[in-house]
């Protein structure tokens, strides 16, 4: 089958017309290889040339160069809205490339909701100095000064003689800028360009601020585009690697005749990483469940009983703590208290469970190696992969294709290193991708976590001392990337040693409380190498667990102040917070309460809470109103109304559908996961074993109040909403019960158990 | 080792292999059909889901010999760009999918399930829709996208 990867036809004609690369299997081609043969031709991909931004096509049409990646966000069609208004080209002739290491620069691919924050800055700059040099160009061509030129969808005329007028296409068209911008030497999410033009305002805006459609959808509904998992390339091997159920085993050994009625399966081995291959892929999934394999067991069991977790947690030694935010004197406040309110909140590891389990195709070549990934970071592909295989990085071309599922570093950082090894050691072409259970049990986990608030109020019911301190796993112990094989499953099985990182954080508000202290606790891995409780980054890393603790205690304390929730955050919060708090409570018709219900007759109680947060510069709020249902414990979390502020507002309808996914995912994280494991291993290992939220479970209306500040330089969207969802819910559990439930998930067993307890 | 014959979104198609390989491998594999997606591979999320005369099934755990003789319809043999079945414009009207993979899922189910009951009130379409799976949580869209649909197909 022909490999070729589908491209845009525009994408192909500017290839074509930069004479720069063509993708194929036929053997990867390097950019700056290729380039350096042809004189004049697209200069090296680094950040410094404005070439490595954007490019005018023959005929006009514009490119944008992304080093990050739309995930089904919208990210795609914002940018485009960005340089099309920079540029003053028609939105429809911007097309953006994203995700590949031979034609993006690395802007630390989809990141901690950066795409537009920190993202779109440097395309939004190499836009307007595009824009400069054209008018300067045409200027010299119309022998007209600057100031008495226009540009209309690409066309530069006289602001006095509409017939006198030039084109981008014309002007530059298919050739290069050959002009240097000055870049801040930073790789990844801070990357950035300085250069002479000034960007717009955002008054002179005309479709930033539009909800255009993305561009994304149909391929995927009529399935026309391409997923990693559909990369297929000559002499390709179908590979799965075949992990032990049990944690901490070491490989024995290996049975090759075991396998031997799968015709053409064989077995590839290096130290303890194994795996089978095939020409077809289903004698490689028949050969990897029928390999027998002596598995060398440790002595200690790895974990400790699943139900004494949070004990662990409690009584595990600190490795590292941090106090984030320390203001004022929090014990001298707690001796003077009238009364102190404690409480604790507990949540559990969860599983990334993306769609599909990961697939990589990697291609390992002497002359070249290409990855084809549906890691959100290619360009930290590119680096872990030449520090496996030990090649020079400009070897190494990583091309992100879309995948099943993204929401931070889950197993397709894995996967791409796995194909990478395959490839080496077969010496051709492999894809690799795993079982279901990869996607689950083995899969990089958010981290388990145990959160202590305590208060101090003054006779008024004035919080005049607080803390917050989160003790739980490193969000790190896995990095947030895969470029550094340590981190991978693969490097692991080879014997490379771990590399932990440590890190945690602290609720994100503005509470202007007195005496405060809000600080993090990060206690040691479970198991210090190729742990499937390994813990990393999942969607707003920490962001729902330090959130389910900090804003139920700001309800508790409410209660115990005797006020109503939304009025006493408004007491603490600085004006940018409170209008968003008040945006929400107004739009979902907020009734103050200073207790819960207290009618509570029938089988179906209702309830509503609230909860807020903020997010590297934006502010979220939600409302949520559930039912209880008292027989089955069953809590329905019937309809969320959420208020948003990041700024400047880029594309409306995509941020309300990212708020949706964001709603409906934490719904699911906060009522039904938990990674479940015994004293040897993950059994979480399916959609019955982790189960996630069905549509019988979805909210019946999610209302979203959109603040645009156009004033405001913009921030994420990917995230914040999710941080809010879980307190929400448990607040209005509250609300509706008159009981409290500080562990999630919030099950019917639990339910049920709290409310026979009340 | 067996030669199967059966029909692929209106195409006569053999395939010869294990005939209890699921039927999801020789349409990834032997047919090139890569639009049915492996999701799971236990009938636990539906993103492997096609028709098989009609009838939504898992393609990931039916075995290529209970296909012999039958008609598969997958997503690309129910609409087109050119000729979309009403859920696809639904899907596309309502930006639906984030990252897509679970996309067979969810149409195909509901195709099958609104020809039988283009009326279905939002309860009964839930119902009919128990067991999918979407991990980016895009379920409000999903319904939106379905009620649009009904209008077009009533």
């Amino acid at each position: 089958m022909n490999a070729r990867i589908d491209l845009s036809l525009s994408r192909r004609e500017f290839l074509k017309a930069s004479g720069a690369i063509i993708v194929s299997a036929a053997g990867p081609a390097f950019v700056g290889e290729t380039l350096a043969q042809t004189a004049g031709g697209k200069p090296p991909l680094v950040p410094t040339e404005l070439d490595s931004w954007v490019a005018i096509l023959p005929d006009g049409r514009v490119t944008a160069f992304f080093g990050k990646m739309d995930m089904g966000q919208s990210l795609d069609i914002a940018i485009a809205q960005i340089v099309a208004d920079e540029l003053d080209v028609d939105v429809a002739k911007v097309d953006v490339v994203m995700g590949d290491t031979a034609l993006t620069c690395n802007q630390g691919g989809a990141s901690g909701s950066t795409g537009i924050q920190t993202g779109a800055r440097p395309l939004r700059s190499a836009a307007a100095e595009a824009r400069r040099l054209l008018l300067q160009s045409a200027s010299q061509k119309l022998g007209l000064p600057v100031e008495q030129l226009r540009v209309d969808d690409g066309v530069v005329s006289a602001v006095s003689d509409p017939a006198k007028k030039t084109s981008y296409a014309e002007l530059i068209g298919g050739r290069h800028f050959h002009h240097q911008v000055e870049w801040n030497k930073q790789i990844g999410n801070p990357m950035d360009i300085k250069v002479q033009a000034k960007p717009k305002s955002p008054s002179e805006y005309r479709v930033v601020g539009k909800s255009l459609p993305r561009r994304d959808v149909a391929g995927k509904v009529y399935r026309t585009d391409k997923y990693v998992t559909d990369i297929s390339l000559p002499k390709m091997l179908h590979a799965r690697v075949v992990r032990c159920s049990r944690a901490a085993c070491t490989v024995g050994a290996v049975d090759e005749r075991s396998i031997r009625a799968v015709k053409g399966a064989r077995v590839v081995r290096e130290k303890d990483f194994v795996a089978v291959v095939a020409d077809h892929e289903w004698d490689a999934v028949r050969a990897s469940r029928m390999l027998k394999i002596s598995w060398v067991e440790s002595k200690k069991e790895p974990f400790p009983p699943m139900a004494g977790l949070y004990d662990h947690i409690r009584n595990a030694p600190v490795v590292k703590r941090e106090d984030s935010v320390k203001k004022g004197d929090v014990d001298g406040a707690f001796k003077t208290a009238a009364k102190v309110v404690e409480a604790e909140y507990e949540w559990p590891f969860q599983s990334h469970a993306s769609m599909g389990p990961a697939c990589a195709v990697a291609d390992v070549r002497a002359d070249g190696v290409t990855v084809w990934t549906g890691s959100q970071k290619p360009h930290f592909v590119q680096t872990g992969v030449a520090r496996l295989l030990d090649v020079p990085p400009e070897k190494v071309r990583a091309i992100w294709v879309a995948g099943p599922g993204s929401y931070g570093r889950n197993d397709a950082g894995d996967a791409a290193l796995d194909a990478a090894l395959l490839s080496k050691l077969t010496g051709r072409p492999v894809r690799v991708q795993g079982m279901r259970s990869d996607g689950i049990a083995w899969d990089p986990k958010g981290p388990a976590s145990v959160h202590r608030g305590r208060a101090a109020l003054d006779a008024s019911g004035k919080v005049i001392g607080y803390e917050f301190i989160s003790k739980g796993f490193s969000r790190r112990n896995i990095d947030t990337n895969e470029s550094d094989p340590r981190d991978s499953l693969a490097g692991m099985s080879i014997g490379l040693p771990p590399k932990p990182s440590i890190d945690f954080g602290v609720p994100a508000e503005s509470y202007g409380f007195d005496n405060k202290l809000l600080a993090w606790e990060v206690i040691p891995p479970l198991l210090e190498a190729s742990s499937p409780l390994r813990s990393s980054h999942l969607r707003d890393p920490v962001g729902p667990q330090i959130h389910f603790g900090s804003e139920q205690f700001i309800d508790e304390l409410a209660v115990a102040a005797g006020e109503d929730p939304v009025a006493f955050r408004l007491k603490y919060v600085s004006a940018r917070d409170a209008d968003v708090i008040k945006a929400a409570a107004q739009k979902a018709g907020w009734q103050p309460r200073t207790a819960p219900r207290t009618a509570r007759s029938g089988d179906v109680l209702p309830g509503r809470g609230i909860a807020y947060a903020q997010r590297n510069g934006t502010i979220v709020a939600v409302v949520a109103e559930i039912e209880v249902e008292r027989k089955t414990g069953r809590i329905w979390g019937r309809k969320f109304t959420v208020a948003h502020d990041c700024g400047l507002i880029i594309n409306p309808e995509g941020i309300r559908y990212t708020i949706e996914g964001n709603v409906v995912q934490g719904l699911s994280r906060t009522l039904f996961e938990e990674v479940r494991f015994d004293r040897e291993k993950v059994t979480s290992v399916d959609w019955l074993s982790y189960p996630i939220l069905e549509i019988r479970d979805a909210p019946e209306a999610i209302e979203v109040v959109l603040i645009n500040r156009p004033e405001v330089a913009p921030s994420g969207a990917g995230e914040p909403s999710i941080r809010v969802i879980p307190a929400a819910v448990a607040n209005a559990f509250f609300d509706a019960t008159g009981v409290r439930l500080r562990r999630a998930p919030l099950t019917p067993e639990r339910v049920k158990a709290a409310l026979a307890r009340a | 080792m067996a030669s199967i014959k059966f029909a692929v979104d209106g195409r006569s198609v053999t395939v010869s292999a294990d005939p209890n390989m699921p039927l999801l491998y020789a349409l990834r594999n032997d047919l090139k059909m890569s639009n049915p997606h492996f999701g799971c591979g236990l009938a636990q999320c539906g993103a492997c889901t096609v028709h098989l005369d009609g009838e939504p099934v898992r393609s990931c755990v039916m075995p290529l010999s209970a296909v012999a003789g039958k008609k598969v319809t997958t997503l690309q043999g129910l609409g087109t760009p050119e000729k979309p079945h009403p859920l696809q414009a639904a899907y596309v009207e309502e930006q639906v999918p984030q990252c897509g993979y679970c996309i067979n899922g969810w149409i195909m189910t509901a195709a099958a399930f609104l020809k039988k009951k283009p009326k279905a009130t939002d309860a009964e379409i839930r119902d009919a829709l128990a067991g999918l799976k979407c991990r980016c949580a895009t379920h409000a869209a999903i319904m939106r996208a379905i009620k649009r649909a009904q209008t077009q197909m009533a």
